[in-house]
């Protein structure tokens, strides 16, 4: 019999719904398999068992009474940079000790109003600054793949690293996360799982802690397409609480799955080919190629010359942005102080001990690119980059493109202290950093795995507001790749 | 650009973060790391380019100028370090 936790969203619904299943031994099942596999993983920071049990007894009650709604008695992880009420949010830093927010982020509000169960807060990089969950104030996440033959750990990628690393082992049936340069995108990819990016302004960002505002967009990580898109129809909303979000209807994405792509028109960009890139990768592009076409898509050659600017343009936008959104953490309204002499010595005690290493890096970089004289020469510069970023996009659309496939990382997973010089990490967003920069939908889903048995993704990139797309063409390749298992060495 | 060590100890009292000589030292070299990964950026044509404000074409959304939401002035300090008669307390910064 399968276990319950290695149930998808869409299959426990079914079951829930037949009532062959109650929500509550659903979630027990998770939380008593959080309880023995947890450790292994760091991938929870706190479990909301009392939560968890109360919300899926409503759910019981709620189907009892022909009242399901969509994602009822679902149990989700949340990574720690959601506002949940009265529950850990500390965006894993050490800055933020103690906060319990007295009020509810939209996402994770549409997500319990949609019947959903939190299991708890899930471990990330400090304030979503890292590409291997190594920065976590919380320690270091695990992933749940290992290389063939060996017991080395590796990284789950980052930052939302607890995520991907959850859904992998099955400590939840899906996640959400968030993505600024490729924080979903790169974990799925690095754990065999799928993550999508939406467009910016399609989920409120109002509650979750910010980075930088004009690249953060919310989404989820799951085990398959259909679940990415049940859970979107969820968490995306049109929210005045958030400016930046916009008046567009949210679709029944899962119409999307399963849909022909016969006849759509796929770009695959050459500037994604990239020096030093492991031949596995090129060879995945190539087999993702061939899978669509064989599937009816017509497969055409784009150019996006301005791919290489993306990066050095991210590491202007993110920590200038980053400083001034950092600037709130003062000892003053929540979280750590440490008292000084006066109050300028109470702020620099204060973010001294509070951020780490790669989030004062990041305030740094940002602080001095805005400081006086120099916003031009970086800033404003780095944002005209961006204008030709999406421009590119623009003309691929124009062109007749429907979606663009690419690599989602340039490798496969590593172990923790083997990338140590900060711009080499920074590499890793290479792929996935355009889609944030034009503000455009993108998504991973597992492709193969390495020589050494690890998982690596392809990642298709959308037009704006157009995620059913990417969710009609993902299944596809889901379809054609089949779903990866970690082999589990956690729980013998 | 780059930047020297007075520099960086001078953009860590901007950014109100306290370092000492060995951290000043360190953060040079990586911020200078970063600053020449970014130059890259020299190389791109950006004359008569409209810098990016927004990822998606919508006017501001805009509300009446009015109360909207408040009166919960204990919920607010609720997480502050020091509070006191629903303030939050800071040392003293006048004379």
């Amino acid at each position: 019999m399968t276990k319950l936790v290695d149930l998808t969203i869409a299959e426990a619904r079914e079951k829930l719904a037949a009532r062959e299943i109650s929500a509550t031994e659903l979630t027990e099942a998770y939380l008593s398999e959080i309880e023995t596999a947890n450790a292994a993983f760091n991938a929870y920071i706190t479990v909301t068992g009392d939560i968890a049990r109360e919300q899926a007894k409503a759910s019981d009650a709620k189907i009892a009474a022909g009242e399901a709604r969509p994602l009822e008695g679902i149990p989700l992880g949340i990574k720690d940079l959601y506002a949940t009420k009265g529950v850990h949010t500390q965006a894993c830093s050490h800055i933020l000790d103690g906060f319990k927010p007295e009020y509810e982020s939209t996402v994770t509000q549409n997500l319990w109003n949609d019947g959903a169960v939190m299991l708890g807060k899930l471990n990330m990089d400090e304030f979503a600054m890292g590409s291997s969950n190594e920065t976590s104030f919380y320690g270091n996440v695990v992933n749940p793949w290992r290389r063939k033959g060996s017991d080395t750990a590796l990284v789950p990628g980052g930052s939302s690293g607890g995520s991907a690393s959850a859904v992998a082992a099955h400590l939840c049936a899906a996640a959400t996360a968030s993505d600024t340069g490729g924080s979903i995108r790169q974990p799925a990819a690095l754990t065999g799982t799928v993550g999508i990016k939406p467009t910016y302004g399609r989920c409120s960002r109002w509650g979750m802690v910010a980075f930088a505002s004009s690249l953060d967009q919310a989404g989820p990580i799951g085990r398959t397409v259909r679940d990415n898109a049940i859970l979107l129809k969820s968490m995306a909303s049109v929210d005045a609480k958030d400016t930046t979000s916009v008046d567009a209807p949210v679709p029944d994405y899962e119409s999307f799955v399963g849909k022909s792509i016969k006849g759509m028109k796929i770009g695959i960009p050459k500037e994604y080919r990239v020096d030093g890139m492991p031949e596995v990768i090129d060879q995945l592009w190539q087999q993702g190629i061939e899978w669509l076409k064989d599937a009816g898509a017509e497969i055409v050659e784009i150019s996006l010359p301005h791919t290489k600017y993306a990066l050095p343009a991210y590491y202007i936008v993110a920590p200038a942005e980053a400083s001034s959104n950092l600037a709130r953490y003062d000892g003053v309204r929540y979280g750590l102080r440490v008292p000084g002499n006066d109050i300028v010595e109470m702020y620099e005690n204060t973010r001294a001990v509070g951020f780490g290493d790669e989030v004062k890096r990041r305030v740094m970089i940002g602080t001095y690119v805005l400081s006086a004289g120099y916003y031009d020469a970086y800033y404003l510069k780095a944002q005209k980059v961006r204008t030709l970023i999406k421009r590119d996009f623009d003309l691929a659309w124009e062109n007749g493109v429907d979606a663009i496939l690419t690599p989602t990382t340039p490798d496969a997973a590593f172990a923790p202290g083997e990338i140590t010089d900060p711009v080499t990490m920074y590499l890793n967003d290479i792929f996935t950093v355009t889609a944030n920069m034009a503000g455009v939908p993108g998504i991973s889903i597992p492709a193969g795995l390495n020589k050494d048995g690890l998982p690596l993704g392809l990642q298709l990139i959308g037009k704006p507001f157009d995620e059913g797309t990417l969710f009609q063409v993902g299944e596809v390749i889901e379809q054609a790749a089949g779903t990866f298992k970690p082999e589990n060495w956690w729980s013998k | 650009m780059s930047v020297d060590l007075n520099t960086v100890k001078r953009v860590a009292r901007l950014a109100r973060i306290k370092v000492d000589d060995a951290q000043a030292e360190k953060m040079t070299g990586e911020l200078n790391a970063i600053l020449g990964f970014v130059e890259q950026l020299d190389e791109v044509n950006i004359d008569g380019v409209e810098p990016m404000t927004s990822v998606v074409e919508q006017s501001m959304k805009k509300r009446s100028d009015g109360k909207t939401d408040g009166d919960y002035a204990d919920t607010i300090v609720k997480n502050a370090p020091v509070s006191e008669d629903n303030f939050f307390m800071v040392p003293k910064v006048v004379e």
